[in-house]
């Protein structure tokens, strides 16, 4: 049997896991596919080399899809997500020097569970260094549509924390995001993995809060692609979901840890430490040189329909996009971002398979204090806990109250 | 009236290329060129030489940092555009090719920028083919190598001289449709894992 080749594009992150997956453990060849993975430097460079057609698909930040749709920072192309590449993942870090200072103030340590005390620490933290004097803590993420953009600016704002004014908010690649802590350029970040754990593995950092504890359930890397190649390729498609959505039941399984993170550990994938990624997928973090924090929901690649590409995400996602500035408001912009996300798409794929399909498209993001049972087209399905460390909801159908509900939005 | 030089900066990852970009440019009468070799605070080096032009790899994890900065263009005191838009892409994909991407100012007239990015483009290629070469004449190099010592293990287990044991390396090779190189490769790993004497 001859394979369909198809070439995707990742940047060197953990969550790139099902993609490597799928192509390391024989996943997508199981579904006639040969997968060309090729590693990326930049999301600039997975944008252009997806909208010029070098890429089929590629793994990308979920807000990234969204902004091309809506022409955010080029001319507006089309591009669509189908299957998110696993839930959570990320962290907030501050240079070492920092984190003393908030545990102080926080009477002893960071309890990682609790976010809105760290939060509020770093507020007051914040008030000393203004009224000393000193500069606006600067602050890094790696993309101004990264969900680590709109997680930070989240949990800083509850704070009351103005991320415009009280900070100052920088993009700093990945890859060089501890480097630049190292050398002082910036004091904090919020990013995705390793790269949290190598500032605490290399003692220039300690992490302070985990996304999974800012909002329970959060949208994070989607599989993105062309509008017009899905057009053109249901079938191809169908069966790259179907590899992808075997590979991350396996990548899911705890009993594979070792074996995936040993492969993501190859230079041609993400590089590293096995141990360090192993650590990673298990959510058992080293999260300052002394503590561990275990978070089992840090980072989810297959369960409670992690892949399922909700609407109400993407809507989310639009959602910081207007409460900060990025974006336009109205109805035409509203229509174009419920068209990104796919779930039509993922369902027809996967309905010969094994996972549970939710039965809507959308839910109320932040809802959920327990897991709970939903409906859905076959098998049993349970999603978590979602909310939101605030412990505010967001439907999608109330859009204008629930953005005018934050006392920090911008006027 | 001429129009005024047109100021580049080049960010890339390799010195090298750099250097042999710059080098073009300068053939080309573009002189006015400035190098950003800093790791850290892209924006305040670019916003300091205020380029007309940026020519960036794509290998550099910085265009993000670029890509923001036309994004917010305010931050600089010219706005910054990507040059290639929609109507141009062929160039984008001959630039992608490459693994070259140009960001311009505002309202500099396509064709001067156009001569800049196909020279650019050119530079990429032919380093890259250099590249290429070099790494075909190493991997030859290493190759000899592996084979010499597997010469040597076959000698001495065999009792056979250097043409004796490379005819036999090489029969083994066309029996099994692979390599000489890879043949010698795995007998030489054989060999450091089980210890002499062992491989025979």
């Amino acid at each position: 049997m001859s394979l369909t080749t198809l070439r995707i594009g990742f940047l060197p992150l953990v969550d790139s896991a099902i993609l490597v997956a799928a192509h390391a453990f024989g996943f997508a060849e199981a579904e006639g596919l040969h997968l060309e993975l090729s590693r990326e430097a930049s999301w600039a460079n997975i944008r252009d080399k997806l909208v010029y057609r070098h890429f089929d698909a590629a793994h990308m930040l979920a807000g990234l899809p969204i902004a091309a749709t809506l022409g955010l920072s080029r001319a507006p192309t089309p591009v669509i997500a189908p299957f998110c590449l696993g839930l959570n993942g990320n962290a907030i870090t501050l240079v070492r020097s920092l984190a003393v200072d908030l545990e102080a103030q926080l009477g002893g340590r960071v309890d990682l569970a609790d976010a809105r005390s760290t939060a509020l620490a770093l507020a007051a933290l914040i008030k000393t260094r203004r009224a000393a004097g000193l500069a606006p803590l600067r602050l890094g993420v790696p993309h101004r549509f990264s969900s680590h953009n709109y997680i930070l600016r989240y949990w800083l704002a509850f704070a009351g924390i103005d991320p415009e004014r009280d900070v100052q908010l920088v993009i700093v690649p990945p890859p060089l995001i501890v480097d630049a802590m190292a050398a002082g350029e910036i004091l904090g970040f919020c990013v995705g993995e390793p790269w949290s754990s190598v500032a605490v593995e290399t003692g220039v950092g300690d992490i302070v809060a985990l996304g999974c504890r800012i909002w329970q359930r959060g949208v994070e890397k989607v599989l993105g692609m062309r509008s017009d190649w899905a057009q053109a390729n249901p079938e191809t498609l169908a069966a790259l979901l179907r590899a992808l959505d075997r590979a991350a039941r396996w990548a899911g399984d705890a009993e594979n840890r070792t074996a995936l993170a040993t492969a993501l550990a190859r230079p041609e994938y993400v590089g590293g430490s096995p141990g360090l990624i192993a650590r990673v997928l298990s959510g058992r973090l080293q999260v300052s040189a002394t503590s561990e924090f275990d978070a089992p929901d840090f980072l989810m690649l297959y369960r409670d329909a992690a892949n399922f590409p909700w609407v109400s995400q993407a809507q989310w996602l639009y959602s910081q996009m207007l409460r900060w500035g990025q974006a336009p408001a109205g109805a035409a912009a509203e229509a174009a971002v419920r068209s990104v996300f796919r779930p039509d798409l993922y369902r027809r794929a996967l309905a010969g398979s094994g996972t549970p399909l939710p039965g809507a498209n959308a839910k109320v993001e932040g809802a959920l204090a327990t897991p709970l049972a939903v409906g859905s087209t076959r098998g049993r399905l349970s999603i978590g806990p979602d909310r939101f460390f605030d412990g505010r909801h967001f439907d999608p159908d109330r859009l204008g109250a629930y953005l005018q509900g934050f006392d920090t939005t911008l006027k | 009236m001429t129009a005024k030089p047109l100021r580049i900066a080049i960010i890339d990852e390799s010195p090298a290329r750099a250097a042999v970009l710059e080098d073009g440019l300068r053939e080309a009468g573009l002189t006015d060129i400035h190098l950003i070799t800093e790791r850290f605070q892209l924006l305040r080096q670019v916003a300091d030489i205020a380029p007309d032009v940026v020519l960036i790899d794509l290998e550099s994890p910085r265009r993000d940092v670029l890509d923001e900065m036309f994004a917010v263009s305010r931050a600089v005191a010219r706005p910054i555009a990507m040059f290639v838009d929609q109507s141009d892409a062929s160039m984008m994909e001959a630039a992608i090719d490459a693994g070259v991407s140009a960001y311009v100012v505002d309202g500099l007239r396509k064709e001067r920028i156009k001569a800049v990015l196909d020279l650019s483009i050119a530079r990429f290629n032919a380093f890259r083919r250099l590249q290429d070469e070099l790494h075909e004449a190493r991997s030859a190099l290493a190759d000899r190598k592996v084979i010499d010592r597997a010469k040597v293990i076959v000698m001495k287990q065999r009792g056979l001289d250097e043409d004796a044991a490379y005819a036999l390396l090489r029969s083994a090779a066309m029996q099994q449709s692979r390599r000489i190189a890879e043949i010698a490769t795995a007998l030489v790993t054989a060999e450091s894992l089980l210890g002499p004497g062992t491989t025979a």
